[in-house]
């Protein structure tokens, strides 16, 4: 492995300082070595491999990149992957069980709350965070919990219905 | 997009910053929310050579009221925080008003009302809100705090008062002395783009009386407007058709627009003219309400 980062075997070149990180990413304890220019959305898919988090604009637009950071959605291309050291993260690749979706992936599906797919593992976790904090949304808070997140297919139609569809499943199950 | 290359502390007391700052010799930048920064280290419009990441500083987190009503926000109080937040939904309707349109929702989990003040973008909402309740900011450097009024704070676009060697640790809200409206209204194209222009307004009253007013405006100059003439027409008398028109077209006059892809001049001024207006005009009306 060369570049930015290496996931910690050995020790890295003496001439670049780098700092060892340990992130709980989706349960697990990961640690690696790494440049703090290092961006979290970078460490996350070419070291981690977790290639769910997508990076579209780069800027801090379009939220392709959300993930959890302590259970609240933030955008990991604007984060050094050094802030994330002691802290819990949450990518799209730890929503579903061992063998089921979670409810929201079940009514992206339900619902074809998506086209490309780009923006989907985004507005998915953005959804997690809202339903935690709000479990029986109106339309409008959907929209609005999502306004960070864009979607150039869909029209959000589709997605705000996903949305309601997890938080009416998500709700009987806690009622069951 | 990759930042250049620059060395990370993170330091856990606010006098380790300072050293580090004071080490830096003006090559260091302090890292809080880092919704602007990072964006800036990625474009590498800004490449320090050390990076001092101040998220691990304990106690700074907090925004809270004093029992005289000054209120307090400090370095690491997040958008997120003042969006939810009880005392400004009680307390402060201006902020209040602010909170949810600053950025997109998640943009707001991490970034910081003082870093928004410390960055000095001509379209940054918090600069204007605390402009208009005419609050300060507070630096700590090696030599112990000082006050800065944030009309002297913010120096020009992108420029701030704070010596190389100091922080920000907190943005002050004067205690009001009598009571307390006002608002905030922003036009953008959709959420997250900057603003095309905005205007926050700030009013205290003794019975129906204005006894302080003030008007800052966002994204209509190359740094934020305080509108001072147009505030100084609300004071001393009761809101009215009369001073609100009169102070709305201060107001659009104070700001120095320029067209480009978000709109004309003209239609930027019109949209000062008319923000001031609905403000101060929802002000009076649920005032009459409650009288």
């Amino acid at each position: 492995m060369s570049g930015l980062f290496e996931e910690i075997h050995e020790q890295p070149a003496a001439d670049v300082p780098t700092r060892r990180v340990s992130i709980t990413v989706n349960g697990d304890k990961r640690v690696a070595q790494v440049e703090p220019r290092l961006l979290l959305a970078h460490l996350l898919r070419q070291g981690l491999k977790l290639t769910g988090t997508h990076t579209g604009c780069d800027t801090t637009n379009c939220g392709a990149c959300t993930v959890l950071f302590d259970g609240k959605p933030i955008k990991s291309c604007t984060m050094l992957a050094v802030q994330a050291d002691g802290h819990e993260v949450t990518t799209v690749e730890g929503l579903a069980g061992a063998s089921e979706l979670h409810p929201i992936q079940e009514g992206f599906k339900d619902e074809h709350g998506l086209q490309c797919g780009f923006c989907t593992p985004g507005m998915m976790l953005a959804a997690k965070a809202l339903l935690e904090e709000n479990p029986d949304p109106t339309e409008d808070e959907v929209r609005w919990a999502l306004s960070g997140n864009l979607c150039r297919c869909t029209g959000y139609q589709n997605i705000v219905k996903s949305v309601m569809w997890a938080a009416k499943k998500m709700q009987a199950q806690s009622a069951s | 997009m990759y930042p250049s290359r620059f060395r990370y502390e993170a330091p856990r007391s606010i006098e380790e910053a300072i050293a580090l700052l004071q080490q830096g010799g003006g090559e260091a930048k302090l890292l809080a929310g880092g919704q602007s920064l990072v964006p800036l280290l990625k474009l590498r419009f800004a490449s320090p050579e050390l990076l001092i990441d101040i998220n691990n500083l304990p106690g700074l987190d907090y925004h809270k009221v004093d029992p005289d009503g000054t209120i307090r926000i400090g370095a690491l109080c997040r958008h997120a925080d003042l969006e939810r937040s009880a005392i400004l939904a009680s307390r402060q309707p201006t902020m209040a008003a602010a909170a949810p349109l600053v950025a997109d929702p998640i943009v707001r989990n991490r970034g910081t009302l003082v870093g928004s003040l410390c960055h000095a973008d001509p379209q940054g909402d918090w600069a204007s809100v605390v402009t208009a309740l005419g609050g300060h900011v507070v630096a700590q450097g090696p030599n112990g705090r000082r006050k800065i009024p944030v009309s002297q704070f913010v120096t020009g676009p992108f420029q701030n008062a704070l010596a190389y060697d100091e922080i920000a640790v907190e943005a002050v809200i004067p205690a009001p002395k009598g009571t307390v409206a006002g608002g905030y209204l922003k036009l953008e194209r959709r959420v997250g783009d900057f603003a095309t222009a905005g205007v926050a307004v700030a009013i205290e009253r003794s019975g129906a009386v204005v006894t302080r007013a003030g008007i800052a405006l966002t994204g209509v100059g190359s740094a934020t407007i305080d509108a001072t003439e147009a505030a100084k027409a609300l004071v001393g008398s009761p809101l009215s058709a009369e001073t609100i028109a009169q102070a709305a077209e201060l107001a659009a006059g104070a700001a120095q627009p320029r067209t480009d892809h978000r709109g004309s001049a003209a239609y930027k001024r019109q949209i000062v003219r008319t923000f001031v207006e609905r403000i101060l005009t929802r002000v009076e009306q649920s005032s009459e309400k409650a009288g």
